[in-house]
């Protein structure tokens, strides 16, 4: 088996054109993972920048209302930007930096992981291009706009579904064509090797500073910790640290969108299968040709047919659980935690909440469970209302 | 030295066109492939369409969507080329990507391109890391695993046509497959340092749109490839594109043939 393999999964399945910069990111990277004014640097622009370490809020009400296990709250939604894809990107651009790259370009779903790429671009004096899929741009318009005042040019997608899966056919694409002065800051744990493992190294603060917050606040690990899962990046952040510690339960949560049993879903773990695809052996929606299928949801962010290599891993050992959570039940979630603790989560962040609104009532009273906010929901606040019949524009 | 590469040595030099299989639709295709051979085409590299083909600019991208709306699928490209080859000998060549071939399920893929007369197969987005994913079906079944160079191989040069099976398809530039008024890579140089190491013959592809293009390439290598501009003409023509692309193939053979003059 080649390099960057989680089980079966994982590998460098890209086109020649782009081997020899992934191999020269592959050399940078392991370069700087064993530097520790690399990491010195990051920790600084984490805890100064970004606003980091995240909170760890217990929500009272929350756990009182639904009456079973302890909920705590992971305030990635805190973060600079408003949600955990900030980590990754620091780590990214700083990479960058040191590699002597000018230009960094990105794909965006939902528009966070764009604007925090433009975010950071514009703090390091490099310029920034965003792939984004056209549906996504009208669907994120604000988040859009933000990115250009933040100097990034957005790039509307128009091929294919035009949204995630085409943003990143097109920057990759484009990385193809100006591959010696350009970074590719790919926003989650997937791609060829070695972004599903770097990006994962850049997330995995959120499980540390979990295990210390909790260790503080309660003297011991949690039952159970819970996040959403598209590519899968909050996820695998907040799993990583845990892995070892088999009595801690991980639970990843998928977009159904309007449910697994429909065509309209992205819930690749419940309906997909093995497939090559976006530079990596994993988990695919996919027809019975192994065309990738157009997937739905309501969440832009989640909006992606595979998952990351290293949670198809996790999936196939049985370490981790994946369950799915419909539109309705996320829209439910959103709307509970807005009016229960006064948080507007992001869309894809209420995915998780959906689910752990599910589990707490079955668990006692004893047990506490840790939910990834991965991100706050003022971006979606328009499209809720149009969910739910308002005829609310930006 | 496989069968695909005896062949082609046979020829001075190679001149591939490449079409979307089912492209705007399975008859058409088969026309054109013998449409082609009649042109003086020395192979024909085949789409298997892939619905996010990422080595492939926008002329293709379309095509691929086109063939698939049209109802177009692996088993039906199979069918076809089992119904063409009791007409032609023509070298045929599968360019696809990772994910069709490996859901198809990577030993029936091949055991079918054997069973129906496919001689080789180019897979952009399987490169030399990862070639173990195809290798072992394509030894099995004698289906030459054709591999890409690029402008920016490198130090990689050497290893990956010390490999080459079928022939070695040069990448003229960087980005992806469309036509390019300028080619500016050092393609004499990849092919010396390709044939240092290796007779399988070498060809160069991505961009090539017109005659003296092609010429050009084929003087600095063993051919030229040409996709898009194919595509785009039968994009234009639809079931009526067998004679402009016939025409059209007929001169870029001529000019492929006569590039030394």
């Amino acid at each position: 088996m080649t390099k960057g393999r989680y089980g079966i999964h994982g590998g460098q399945y890209i086109p020649e054109t782009l081997m020899n910069a992934v191999l020269e990111l592959e050399r940078a990277y392991e370069q700087y993972k064993q530097d520790e004014t690399f990491w010195e640097e990051l920790r600084q622009l984490y805890r100064d920048y970004a606003n980091r370490p995240s909170m760890l809020y217990y929500a009272e009400k929350m756990t009182k209302d639904l009456g079973g296990a302890k909920i705590y709250l992971k305030r990635e939604d805190l973060n600079h930007t408003g949600a955990h894809k900030i980590n990754n990107v620091l780590g990214q651009c700083l990479l960058a930096k040191r590699m002597g790259k000018q230009h960094v370009i990105a794909e965006t779903g939902a528009g966070q992981h764009g604007v925090a790429t433009a975010t950071v671009a514009a703090l390091m004096g490099m310029e920034c291009t965003v792939y984004m899929g056209k549906e996504d741009c009208e669907r994120q318009a604000l988040n859009v706009f933000r990115m250009e005042l933040l100097g990034a040019k957005v790039v509307p997608v128009t091929t294919g579904t035009g949204t995630l899966k085409d943003a990143v056919n097109e920057a990759l694409r484009v990385w193809t064509a100006r591959v010696q002065d350009t970074y590719y800051v790919l926003g989650s744990v997937m791609g060829p090797h070695p972004y599903p493992e770097m990006v994962r190294d850049f997330q995995k603060v959120i499980g540390e500073e979990v295990r210390a917050q909790l260790l503080e606040k309660e003297g011991r690990l949690p039952d159970a910790v819970i996040a959403c899962v598209g590519g899968g990046s909050n996820a695998m952040g907040l799993f990583y640290d845990f892995i070892p510690d088999k009595e801690v339960r991980l639970i990843g949560v998928e977009a159904a969108g309007e449910g697994v049993d429909t065509e309209r879903t992205a819930a690749t773990i419940a309906r997909g299968s093995e497939g090559i695809f976006h530079g990596m052996k994993s988990l695919f929606l996919q027809d019975e040709y192994g065309q990738i299928a157009p997937v739905y949801s309501i969440s832009a962010g989640l909006d992606y047919p595979g998952i990351g290599p290293e949670h198809a891993y996790l999936h196939d050992i049985g370490r981790a659980e994946y369950v799915p959570a419909t539109d309705r039940e996320s829209v439910d979630a959103f709307l509970y935690l807005s009016k229960t603790e006064g948080i507007i989560p992001a869309v894809e962040s209420a995915h998780a909440l959906a689910y752990a609104m599910k589990l707490a009532p079955t668990l006692a009273k004893d047990k506490i469970i840790v939910v990834n906010l991965s991100g706050r929901g003022d971006k979606d606040v328009a499209a809720i209302a149009r969910y739910l019949g308002r005829d609310l524009h930006e | 030295m496989s069968k695909l590469a005896g062949v082609l040595k046979q020829h001075k030099k190679i001149f591939a066109p490449f079409i979307t299989a089912g492209d705007p639709d399975l008859e058409t295709t088969k026309k054109l492939i013998l449409a082609m051979e009649e042109a003086g085409a020395t192979l024909v590299e085949l789409g298997i369409p892939f619905s996010d083909p990422m080595a492939e600019g926008p002329v293709i991208q379309e095509a691929d969507l086109r063939a698939l709306s049209a109802g177009c699928t692996t088993d039906k490209v199979f069918d076809m080329i089992r119904e063409v080859r009791k007409e032609t000998d023509i070298p045929l060549v599968f360019l696809t990507y990772a994910n069709p071939i490996f859901h198809y399920g990577t030993d029936r893929f091949y055991a079918r391109c054997a069973e129906v007369g496919v001689d080789g197969t180019i897979v952009p987005d399987v490169p030399y890391e990862e070639r173990e994913e195809l290798e072992a079906a394509c030894e099995k079944y004698g289906v030459d695993r054709i591999t890409m160079i690029a402008p920016t191989s490198e130090d990689r040069i050497q290893e990956i046509a010390r490999d080459a099976k079928g022939y070695v398809y040069i990448v003229s530039s960087l980005g992806v497959t469309g036509v390019r008024s300028e080619i500016t890579t050092d393609i004499g140089t990849i092919y010396r340092k390709i044939r240092e190491v290796t007779d399988t013959p070498a060809a160069v592809g991505f961009g090539i749109s017109t005659p003296k293009q092609a010429a050009e390439m084929a003087r600095l290598s063993d051919g030229a490839i040409v996709g898009s501009a194919i595509v785009r003409i039968v994009a234009e023509y639809g079931r009526d594109s067998v004679t402009p692309v016939k025409e059209y193939v007929k001169r870029m053979v001529d000019a492929v043939n006569h590039c030394g003059e």
